[in-house]
């Protein structure tokens, strides 16, 4: 077992995890946020996506140990309140289905916005086809993100 | 004559209380004139049905009975109650109901919720606002018909007198309650408000701030997680397991090995691996060494060769009509084709997980996401000699059903290790769990002989169907009804039926058979109609003309769906780019009517599915957004599905993730448009109908682009990728 500080959503949490447990899995086990949801386990579907330093990255498969010193952001934390631009959009759009692997959709948005505020659907699909959806959201997902670069052109600043 | 008039409505009355009954829920305070309702008004809320809640304060609950697995129930029911109701929308709380049988059916499958639920869920808001309208009449002494009700307000428009809905609970509650057949529903899309406007998701807030709200993000104090190795091959017992070794892993609790039964939908034989952590318990299943007893498992699959073997086979009528082998000597054409689709997983973006709390007091009490609750108490209480009533039920937020959570064996598994541990614990499936231990959608091969008269005219087709069986008895899911079209749709028709035996379990999975082969159907349909040369669609409204005999569909709302996708595609009215093509499907299945044509590009054989064209009639539509979204979802779902298969090696399947099963990606996704014929027969559900056309529709605008007739799954078998 290792100790290890991690920052999530702007606040450091130590827990004891062994040296391969994925940061998932101390986020859903050890620190009980659930937002973050498992379901491939390799890296491969993109459900499990947080931030890194604004940057979309596969939870299941990064060590938490290896986390320190970096600011995570999961879906709880990108706007709790949940008026971020892209979550706004999401729900205007409806795009959720059954919604499970809607966070990793979102947070995945949301770093495309923030580097690149006016997507178009090239960009859109090139950006989001790390994530799996088994509902076929995909076309709302579009439609909602560019509904999401119009709410943050509103609001004046980057999404 | 009054005497005749009164026995009349004593029927009427009589059907309304059986047709009740007959949809499995008890309507308290609705239903029998003079029964009492579910009690007054208890702190300072007013229960008049087990759907509707008003509080004195105006907070108004709704609640949602059935499983949300993504197809928009939580959402769609309460709208169909707050419309008859005469709430405002946001107004409304909706809550999640647990397992209650006082609910009638709570189940996800078959796309029943919608029929099933639309009198009860009508009835309760109706009834609701007829006490409410009476209450408000009787304090203003003016006659209940001179009053309106709506938006939570009561209105007598000649006095203009308002009385808002929680001002009058205390009353409402000590009336008599309606006879059904008192109460006016409404039924037809011109008197609605709420209903057929485009309306998110009730749960969205909480999706897009990751809330709890999935079976596995239920969380109780002292959980311990679980994970559950199965034999790879189905039905393998467990003869050894290093338990005691397992046991001393770090964070592990207990390890334990289940005898199990030999269903395959019942609890199997495994080992269970309990700990702190999941990843704890998962790490320990890599030092876990099982010695497992096979024999009883099928070591497969010689299928493809056993199915050549059967092709020429004489195999099992299923049905005769006419003369097939005359009129087929008789055509002046006949075409002929064998289609082949494989084993496909339902791969679940959530696995299959369940948590479980066994009280010392022998209460049980579970959080799953399920399908269908009830079958899965039944399995337990069976499984484990607990009384049904000893079983609580709590219904979580499903990530994706398609048919898997019909099966119960995730929820015994946790059931079992909970009792064996004494400690709350959240059974969780791996990804290749859940892929390697699934209730595949069986394949099949289907052999098609058709004849075509001088004028272009389907006059014989003759079909030699070869599917699953176990012991002798087709498998779940591989079934096919020989009264479905194209009988009864052509003057000479037989169907014939060849079965392979297997041990791997099959199950319903979205649009179950229809999903698979309306394909196959509607693929030859395209090479019989370039074969007779005359255009797909109108060798398709030529086929819905005329029924021999009862008719397998409804001809009229078929061809219409079918005339509304080929026009709003401008079907032979645009001319189309060079490796661009067109192609198109019907179907019917679970009360609804879909239509697809859909518009592709090739680049090779690479080939970009762009924009698909969809008209569906299931009646009135309820939510827009969640209609729309369970038919853009079941097209996107049928182009991924025609690039996936399981096989299987050594008894077990071969894939067991989604870097060997890859679902159809962003990028790969077709624009899709939507349309509804919105009639006034009685709403049908969404969840399965457009699935099955999309898969032919795409496939033959492949053919129209390409000159590739794809007449096996997946498409890379005929060298096509997407």
């Amino acid at each position: 077992m290792s100790q290890v500080t991690l920052r999530i959503n702007g606040q450091a949490h130590t827990v004891d995890v062994p040296s391969d447990m994925p940061l998932l899995w101390a986020l859903r086990d050890l620190l009980n946020m659930t937002g973050t949801k498992y379901s491939c386990g390799i890296g491969t579907c993109g459900t499990c996506t947080v931030l890194v330093d604004g940057v979309p990255m596969r939870s299941c498969v990064m060590p938490a140990i290896s986390m320190a010193g970096v600011e995570i952001t999961t879906i709880e934390g990108l706007d709790p309140q949940g008026n971020h631009p892209v979550q706004k959009a999401w729900n205007d759009e409806d795009v959720p289905q059954c919604g499970y692997c809607q966070g990793g959709q979102i947070l995945t948005a949301s770093a495309l916005l923030e580097r690149n505020p006016n997507p178009d659907d090239q960009d859109i699909d090139a950006a989001m086809s790390g994530v799996l959806c088994r509902c076929g959201t995909y076309s709302r997902i579009r439609k909602a993100i560019r509904r999401a670069a119009k709410y943050a052109a509103e609001q004046g600043g980057a999404a | 004559m009054k005497q005749h008039a009164e026995q009349m409505r004593m029927d009427r009355r009589d059907f309304l209380k059986v047709s009740i009954l007959a949809s499995g829920a008890l309507l308290i305070g609705v239903g029998r004139k003079g029964s009492p309702q579910a009690g007054g008004v208890e702190n300072d809320v007013w229960k008049p049905n087990l759907y509707v809640r008003i509080e004195t304060d105006g907070t108004i609950t709704i609640v949602s009975k059935n499983p949300e697995a993504g197809q928009g129930v939580k959402t769609a029911f309460p709208m169909v109650v707050a419309e008859c109701l005469g709430v405002d929308w946001q107004n409304v709380t909706v809550e999640q109901a647990a397992l209650d049988d006082r609910y009638g059916r709570q189940a996800v499958g078959g796309s029943r919720g919608t029929p099933d639920g639309w009198d009860d869920l009508r009835i309760a808001g109706t009834g609701a606002r007829y006490l409410l309208t009476a209450a408000a009449a009787s304090e203003w002494g003016v006659p209940m018909e001179e009053c309106t009700a709506g938006k939570g307000v009561v209105i007598h428009e000649a006095s203009g007198k308002t009385r808002r809905y929680e001002s009058l609970l205390e009353i409402a509650a000590a009336l008599p309650v309606p006879d059904v057949s008192e109460l006016k529903l409404k039924s037809r899309p011109a008197e609605f408000e709420l209903l057929g406007t485009f309306v998110p998701g009730v749960d969205n807030p909480k999706i897009v701030t990751g809330q709890p709200l999935f079976g596995c993000d239920t969380r109780l104090p002292g959980m311990l997680y679980a994970i559950y190795e199965k034999c790879p091959g189905y039905g393998g017992r467990v003869r050894k397991a290093n338990v005691d070794q397992v046991r001393k892993l770090p964070g592990v609790t207990h390890a334990f090995v289940v005898d199990g039964g030999s269903d395959l939908t019942g609890l199997l034989p495994g080992v269970a691996i309990v700990a702190k952590t999941w990843w704890a318990a998962q790490s320990a299943r890599k030092h876990l060494r099982v010695d497992w007893d096979t024999s009883h498992a099928d070591a497969t699959a010689d299928y493809d060769r056993q199915a050549r073997a059967l092709r020429d086979a004489a195999g099992e009528t299923l049905r005769t009509d006419g003369d097939v082998a005359g009129a087929l000597d008789a055509a002046s054409t006949v075409v002929e084709a064998s289609y082949y689709y494989p084993f496909v997983s339902h791969a679940n973006m959530e696995p299959q997980n369940c948590t479980a709390l066994y009280h010392d007091s022998g209460r049980l009490e579970l959080w799953a996401p399920t399908q269908n609750p009830k079958g899965g108490r039944q399995l337990i209480a069976e499984t484990m000699g607990i009384a049904e009533d000893d079983i609580h039920v709590n219904l979580t937020r499903i990530g994706g059903g398609f048919g898997r959570r019909l099966r119960h064996d995730f929820m015994v598994e946790a059931a079992w290790i909970a009792r064996e541990t004494r400690r709350p614990v959240q059974l969780q499936w791996s990804r290749e769990d859940d892929m390697r231990h699934d209730f595949y959608r069986p394949a099949a091969w289907h052999h098609f002989k058709a004849g075509v008269d001088r004028n272009g005219k389907m006059i014989a087709f003759d079909h030699h169907f070869v599917t699953f069986a176990r012991n002798g008895e087709t498998v779940s899911g591989a079934g096919l009804s020989p009264d479905h079209y194209p009988a009864g749709l052509v003057p000479n028709f037989r169907l014939r039926q060849s079965l392979i035996e297997t041990n791997v379990p099959t199950g319903p999975w979205r649009s179950p058979g229809h999903s698979a082969y309306c394909w196959a159907y509607q693929s030859f349909f395209d090479e019989v109609a370039l074969a007779a040369e005359t255009d797909p669609l109108e060798f398709r409204l030529e086929l819905l003309a005329k029924s021999y005999g009862k008719p397998p569909l409804d001809l009229a709302r078929t061809s219409a769906t079918l005339a509304l996708a080929a026009e709003k595609a401008g079907w032979g009215r645009r001319a189309l780019g060079p490796n661009r093509g067109m192609g198109m499907g019907f179907h019917f299945d679970h009360g609804g009517f879909v239509s697809h044509v859909a518009e592709v590009v090739a680049d090779g054989s690479n080939i970009r599915v762009e924009k698909v064209y969809s008209a569906a009639d299931v009646g009135p539509i309820i939510n827009l957004s969640g209609a729309r979204n369970q038919v853009e979802g079941a097209v996107t779902d049928a182009l991924s599905t025609a690039q996936l298969e399981i096989t299987f090696e050594n008894g077990a399947a071969a894939q067991s993730n989604f870097n060997d099963y890859d679902l159809l990606r962003i990028n790969q996704a077709p624009a899709i448009e939507c349309h509804f014929i919105q009639s006034d027969n009685s709403p049908t559900g969404l969840g399965e109908p457009p699935f099955a056309a999309a898969t032919p529709a795409i496939a033959n605008a492949i053919f129209a682009a390409t000159g590739t007739r794809i007449r096996e799954l997946p498409f890379s078998r005929s060298g096509i990728s997407i």
